[in-house]
């Protein structure tokens, strides 16, 4: 062997182990975990019906993204490989406490993101103080239109549609159900959620039918539980439709408290955000019941294999289905995760910035189908929505009659406003 | 017409109830100058009993029937194991200190057994409507209510009227009005003070549980159920003067009218309506309607 052909060697021997060594380094900046503040409620009335489901949507999937055991698109481990760490913060006791957790989860624990909320009212609270801490926040569940259409951001997105949709379909669904329909009437809670619900509700029917009249309105106190006045005046108003945004225990007890009375026989009742309700009452919801799920999630959600996984994971893992809270947990990670691989394309972790810019107008698949960011400057989720009625078949409910609107029919277009569309006769785009 | 019967109907139906879930709350007060804001968690505990028991009891297939027991059952349960727990195990150190230090007390209970609630039952909530719909219903004014709606106004009659006569017809309860006079003259003529605290007590946590007993299977079952309760018990409360057995009467029925008028009429300012109300007594009597005179101790 020459001395030229040893110093060869040498040098490709040191190249290699340079290689390895810079590989190496690549793979461990790989490893370093993504750490993720999960915000959701684990006590009060709300965790129930939402909050814990939820939990158990983020834990599903994460964990099953550690093992890289979720179907494609998604079957890279992690985030680009980087496994996922969940810091869980507990969402009930109200917006001042849920501003401070937050800016605890960015400056004490170092989170890389938050995912969460749950009410309205917290994303109205927190969306601000997300934009200032500059961390990139992703709101999972909350309904209202307000977040993007009142304010713009950076630092936040929403990956659940907005409430909007759930009841601009609700007034679809139930105008063909019964186009005689004259007079409605309504049961929400008295805050933002219920009155922005019953606003909806009725500029949507109105504009879809401009001859009909609301013969009561009732806005009981949040929890109140006990609905026997307000259901009889409901009885006594002879309404044609009924609509409900009620959840959770209220829910329970309006169907618990109604059913008995007769409420669901003489009027036509949707509950638009009925469907966490069916995994606690089954068979107890009448038949002919309009439910909505506030998306196309649980047993709206489309037949593909992303939602398959989901649905089988979830019941092998808890014993019982997923509901709506559950697939938009599940949705809110896999759109980070898009939009982090995306920009990632085969480099080292990618900065917030870029993922960020990943983000904007990103379309991705959720378990609960396409999902596109295209409202709010590309920050904020349009779906298709589904709706159907329940039907009991064998004493297990199933819902019937399901019909799906595209994405463009109930939501509005980019740059306005969901009451000035639905008053405008919400036609779609 | 039709629309008043349904007002004054639903009204009483809602006042039983109030009644029912104010009547411990003013009991102990009355007598242990206690304001016990852990009521609306022994009110959830007999709920959640209730809900336990009758589950347990349709789910073995026992004549449903059956299971209109079950709801006073859970409450006595309730009663005798909550109530000497916490008044031996924690309140009978704390007499003779300021009220205030009992309400911080009674809430710290309250806070205690809202997670003690949650780690048996967990989140979930527990729907138990069996025995409501089960006896059928009868129409009023044009509109059908619910037999199980009977059951309440009657039980909050005959609960009403026992406690009335236990207070005013037999010697414990004659001992009982003169503990609350003036508890160290009591104790001087060797009446059992502290017996008498601890079955005021275990009767004031037996009416708390019932009342959530009797709403089980009305309602779904679940967290936070107490809060709501403790508010509008107050409420009752404090409009009849704390304190005061028919006071609690007067301002159940009150309350109850009031909101129903307000449903039906008004549904707008229903949230509204009760502590209107309540602001309206007690800037005309701010001790309520039929607060007692204050014996003067010198």
């Amino acid at each position: 062997m020459s001395t030229h052909s040893v110093v060869r060697l040498l040098a490709g021997g040191a190249l290699a182990l340079g290689a390895a060594a810079i590989a190496f380094a690549a793979l461990a900046q790989d490893a370093k975990p993504v750490k993720i503040g999960i915000v959701t409620f684990l006590s009060g009335a709300a965790a129930g019906p939402f909050g814990v489901p939820a939990r158990n949507g983020f834990e599903l999937t994460l964990e099953m993204l550690n093992a890289g055991r979720v179907p494609a698109p998604y079957a890279t481990k992690g985030f680009g490989g980087a496994p996922l760490e969940a810091v869980w913060v507990d969402e009930a006791g109200g917006t001042t406490k849920q501003v401070s957790e937050l800016r605890n989860l960015v400056q004490r624990q170092n989170v890389d993101l938050v995912i969460g909320y749950i009410s309205s009212g917290d994303c109205l609270a927190v969306a601000p103080v997300a934009e200032e801490l500059k961390k990139l926040t992703v709101l999972f569940d909350c309904g209202t239109p307000r977040i993007f259409e009142d304010a713009s951001y950076k630092y936040v997105f929403r990956t659940g549609p907005t409430g909007t949709m759930d009841n601009a379909a609700a007034a679809l669904y139930v105008s063909e159900l019964k186009p005689k329909a004259k007079r409605i009437a309504g049961i929400n809670q008295n805050y933002a959620w219920g009155q922005d619900s019953w606003r909806d509700f009725e500029l949507s029917m109105k504009a879809l039918r401009p001859d009909v009249e609301v013969a009561t309105s009732q806005m009981p106190k949040l929890f109140a539980g006990q609905f026997g006045a307000e259901i009889s005046t409901l009885l006594g108003a002879k309404a044609d439709i009924v609509h409900s945004s009620f959840w959770g225990g209220d829910l329970e007890g309006l169907v618990l408290q109604g059913a008995p009375r007769g409420l669901f026989k003489t009027s036509l009742v949707v509950l638009s955000a009925g469907e966490p309700g069916i995994n606690r009452l089954g068979s107890k919801i009448p038949d002919g019941t309009v439910i909505g799920g506030r998306g196309p999630f649980g047993p709206f959600a489309p037949d593909t294999p992303l939602a398959k996984w989901f649905k089988s994971a979830f019941e092998e893992r808890y014993g019982v289905s997923p509901n709506y809270a559950a697939y938009k947990a599940s949705q809110a990670v896999l759109g980070v995760k898009a939009a982090w691989e995306k920009t990632q394309a085969g480099g080292a972790a990618p900065t917030q910035e870029q993922v960020i810019a990943a983000f904007e107008g990103l379309s991705f698949e959720g378990p609960g189908g396409r999902v596109d960011m295209s409202l709010g400057k590309g920050h904020q989720a349009v779906m298709d929505n589904a709706i159907g009625v329940a039907k009991t078949v064998k004493g297990k409910l199933t819902i019937a009659n399901m019909k799906r609107y595209p994405a463009a029919r109930v939501n509005p277009p980019e740059g306005v406003k969901s009451e000035d569309w639905l008053k405008s006769g919400f036609k779609g785009r | 017409m039709d629309q008043l019967a349904a007002v004054l109907v639903d009204g009483v139906i809602y006042s039983s109830w109030l009644f029912i879930i104010a009547l411990g709350l003013t009991l102990i007060y009355g007598v242990m100058r206690i304001l016990n804001l852990a009521h609306g968690s022994l009110y959830a505990l007999g709920a959640y009993v209730a809900a336990s028991l009758v589950g347990a009891w349709f789910a073995n297939g026992y004549p449903p029937m059956g299971s209109y027991a079950l709801l006073p059952a859970a409450a006595v349960i309730v009663g005798l194991v909550a109530g000497p727990l916490i008044e031996r195990g924690v309140l009978r150190f704390l007499y003779g200190k300021d009220e205030i230090v009992l309400v911080l007390v009674t809430y710290a209970l309250f806070l205690i057994l809202e997670d003690l609630i949650k780690l048996v039952w967990g989140v979930e909530s527990y729907v138990i409507s069996e025995p409501y719909g089960l006896l059928g219903s009868f129409e009023l004014a044009g509109l059908p209510y619910p037999v199980y709606n009977l059951v309440l106004v009657a039980a909050a009659l005959v609960i009403g009227a026992a406690l009335t006569w236990v207070l005013q017809g037999t010697r414990a309860g004659k001992l009982l009005v003169a503990v609350i006079h003036d508890r160290e003259m009591g104790a001087a003529l060797g009446i059992n003070v502290s017996r008498m605290y601890l079955v005021t007590f275990t009767a004031g946590t037996m009416l708390a549980a019932v009342g959530g007993a009797l709403t089980a299977p009305t309602v779904s079952v679940l967290p936070a159920m107490g809060v709501e309760v403790i508010v509008l018990a107050f409420a009752v409360v404090v409009i009849g003067g704390l304190g005061s057995l028919p006071g609690a009467a007067l301002g159940a029925l009150i309350v109850g009218l009031v909101r129903s008028a307000s449903v039906h009429y008004l549904p707008q300012y229903e949230l509204f309506s009760i502590y209107l109300v309540m602001a309206l007594v007690l800037l005309a009597r701010p001790k309520g309607l039929f607060a007692g005179v204050e014996a003067r101790k010198i």
